[in-house]
């Protein structure tokens, strides 16, 4: 009898996940119909964005979005990996309260990152770190990079999302490395590996699963994070021309305007996100192919 | 084991402690609770209002007010899942016949132009209409362009560069400052328009008041506008503006009202009214109204108490909301609104 019961209760709270989820979706479809039936699928590559004129365009959030993500990926999954591997093989005495500070790190609200971003990185970045960027490294004449900076923009939202994520990503992957048999590590301690050999070669094959997994849950939260990117994103709706331009992101455009949205514009936001649903979506669906497609290699079949 | 135990039953015993204070206070009088929603520029003002007036019914009388935007509050409001609701851009006629809506104005407000100019004080800058326009289309880039040193002989304008600051998220505030440039300026009506979100042509965005007013502080010869109450905290200079008479005005509480009073509220059913480029020779040409709408068909136990809390808030509110430097509606103006009282 207990067992039944407790069968039946397991059942609603797995079905719990994609009863949300669904409803999550049919509601993004639902309200953003009239977007979707206004634009049509060129809502998807539109640049424009006039709410006076009722022309909206989801190009802009969208290459905001990607911009800064990829940014905070690109930074912080080297830093997380190394900081995962320092970790994993100091003495405890060093190791524990670093990893507490890691844990303790991942709990602080996004909003105070913002607010950090705000009155502290953005001031900092406008006069000492962009200019240098600009002119001491001469960065100015690349085309991607932009031609003054003013502290707010992607740059900026980069770094902060790559802050935010870092204690994620390594504090996974810590736990992915002290999950590999200690034997398979001495072995290779054995047969002459160096400290980077048997990490590289042995724990990052054993792991590589957890690995990803760390990794795309600090990417789900890049992708979605709306406070922190908010306050110095510069939030303007405009395709961007450089890493240091303001711009804006898919979470941030639903901050700045749902409150205040009705008609074609609320359809609109319901719009940006859905795609943004889809991005996570797609992300993770690339992730599960890739691992499919390097099971042979990775000799985990 | 027996210590989480402990703690579940302590923490039930609290949880049941909150409840049953709940319960208390809604047996004891059968407390009404009105629950509203909408504008944030007013809310200041209404959570004040809503502690001092449920103090003052010992409880009877519960109100709620929550902040989340003028387009949110009005939707609420229709799909019924709140009693009264706050806007700051008012619906037209029509729209509250449709949807079987009560509305009218409960507090004003003025939107000012700050800016971040060395050597000009509060008031002192005069910015004709047109050249206000051309300074938010980019078109005029200096601070010592010959059209802002003609209307300020007395002045030393400063070889400095203007920087445009503009809201970034869709606000009603947005909304008073575009109308008025659109109602003023051909050009400006063009080429942007009015809306609580309109596409900028130059300039930087801020987020909220409070960030619009960091960064022109910040930004040396930077020009932005923003509600007056936000002006005041900051101590940001203030520009003086002209108005349908032709005359500048600077912002304060007594312009504001000026605006209010010479509005012709006789045609204007629903109380509609825009008030930028209002009529008047001493009246701030950007001063905004903000709403209060209701259903028609509210309960009658809320309905009596929502306009007891009204009456309230027209006579002994009036004062609390001075203090919060918000603009109370006219004697004449809640003489007409007396009327639809039920």
């Amino acid at each position: 009898m207990s067992d039944k019961l407790f069968q039946t209760f397991c059942w609603l709270c797995a079905l719990w996940i994609p009863a949300v989820l669904l409803v999550i979706l049919f509601r993004l479809v639902g309200s953003s119909a009239e977007a979707w039936n206004t634009f049509g699928w060129k809502f998807l590559i539109s640049c424009e964005w006039n709410p006076v004129e009722g022309k909206f365009g989801a190009i802009p959030a969208i290459l905001g979005t990607l911009l800064t993500t990829g940014m905070a990926i690109f930074l912080a999954v080297p830093l997380g990996f190394l900081t995962a591997f320092f970790l994993s093989d100091v003495p405890p005495w060093l190791g524990k309260p670093l990893s507490h500070a890691l844990d303790l790190l991942a709990a602080i609200p996004s909003v105070i990152y913002g607010m950090w971003g705000l009155f502290v990185l953005a001031p900092i970045m406008q006069k000492y770190v962009q200019p240098w960027m600009l002119d001491s490294l001469g960065l100015r004449y690349l085309p991607f990079v932009g031609k003054d900076g003013n502290g707010f923009g992607f740059f900026t939202a980069g770094v902060v999302l790559t802050l935010m994520i870092l204690p994620y990503i390594s504090a996974i992957m810590r736990d992915v490395f002290s999950m590999t048999p200690t034997l398979l590590r001495e072995a290779a301690f054995g047969i002459g590996c160096t400290r980077w050999e048997a990490a590289w070669d042995i724990t990052v094959r054993y792991g590589l699963r957890g690995l990803l997994g760390g990794i795309f849950i600090g990417l789900g939260r890049a992708l979605g994070e709306t406070m922190a990117v908010l306050f110095i994103i510069g939030n303007v709706i405009r395709v961007p021309s450089g890493i240091f331009d303001s711009g804006t992101t898919i979470a941030a455009t639903l901050a700045n305007h749902f409150a205040e949205a009705d008609g074609l514009m609320r359809s609109v936001l319901f719009a940006l996100g859905l795609i943004l649903l889809v991005l996570a979506f797609g992300v993770q669906v690339l992730a599960w192919y890739y691992l499919q497609a390097t099971k042979k290699q990775r000799g985990e079949a | 084991m027996s210590r989480t135990g402990i703690g579940l039953v302590l923490g039930l015993v609290v949880l049941a402690g909150c409840f049953s204070n709940d319960w208390e206070v809604s047996e004891k009088g059968d407390a009404v609770v009105l629950n509203g929603a909408g504008a944030t520029f007013p809310s200041p003002v209404y959570s004040v209002w809503a502690f001092h007036f449920t103090e003052s019914t010992e409880r009877q009388v519960q109100v709620n007010y929550q902040g989340v935007g003028s387009g949110a509050g009005v939707n609420q409001l229709k799909e019924g899942t709140i009693d009264f609701a706050g806007s700051d851009s008012p619906l037209q006629a029509d729209e509250l016949e449709k949807d079987g809506l009560t509305q009218f104005p409960m507090l004003a407000g003025g939107v000012v132009v700050v800016l971040n100019v060395p050597g000009m004080t509060d008031g002192a800058c005069r910015l004709p209409a047109d050249v206000l326009a051309d300074i938010f289309l980019g078109k005029i880039t200096k601070w010592n362009d010959p059209r802002i040193v003609a209307a300020n002989p007395d002045g030393k304008l400063p070889d400095l560069d203007i920087t445009v600051v503009y809201r970034a998220d869709s606000s009603g505030t947005s909304f008073l400052f575009t109308h008025y440039l659109t109602q003023v300026s051909p050009p400006w009506a063009e080429k942007v328009g009015a809306g609580a979100a309109v596409r900028f042509p130059v300039g930087i965005g801020g987020q909220k008041n409070p960030g619009v007013c960091n960064n022109v502080a910040k930004i040396s010869g930077a020009i932005s506008y923003t509600e007056y109450s936000y002006a005041l905290e900051t101590g940001l200079a203030c520009a003086s503006l002209q108005n349908a008479a032709g005359k500048f005005v600077a912002p304060s509480v007594a312009s504001f009202t000026e605006a209010l009073k010479n509005a012709d509220w006789e045609k204007a059913p629903g109380f509609y009214m825009i008030l930028t480029n209002a009529a008047g020779e001493n009246s701030y040409p950007i001063t905004g109204i903000t709403y209060l709408l209701y259903r028609k068909n509210l309960d009658e136990t809320k309905k009596s108490a929502l306009w007891r809390y009204l009456d309230w808030c027209f006579t002994g509110g009036k004062f609390k909301a001075r203090e919060l430097h918000y603009v109370p509606i006219p004697e004449e103006v809640v003489e007409k609104i007396q009327e639809i009282h039920p």
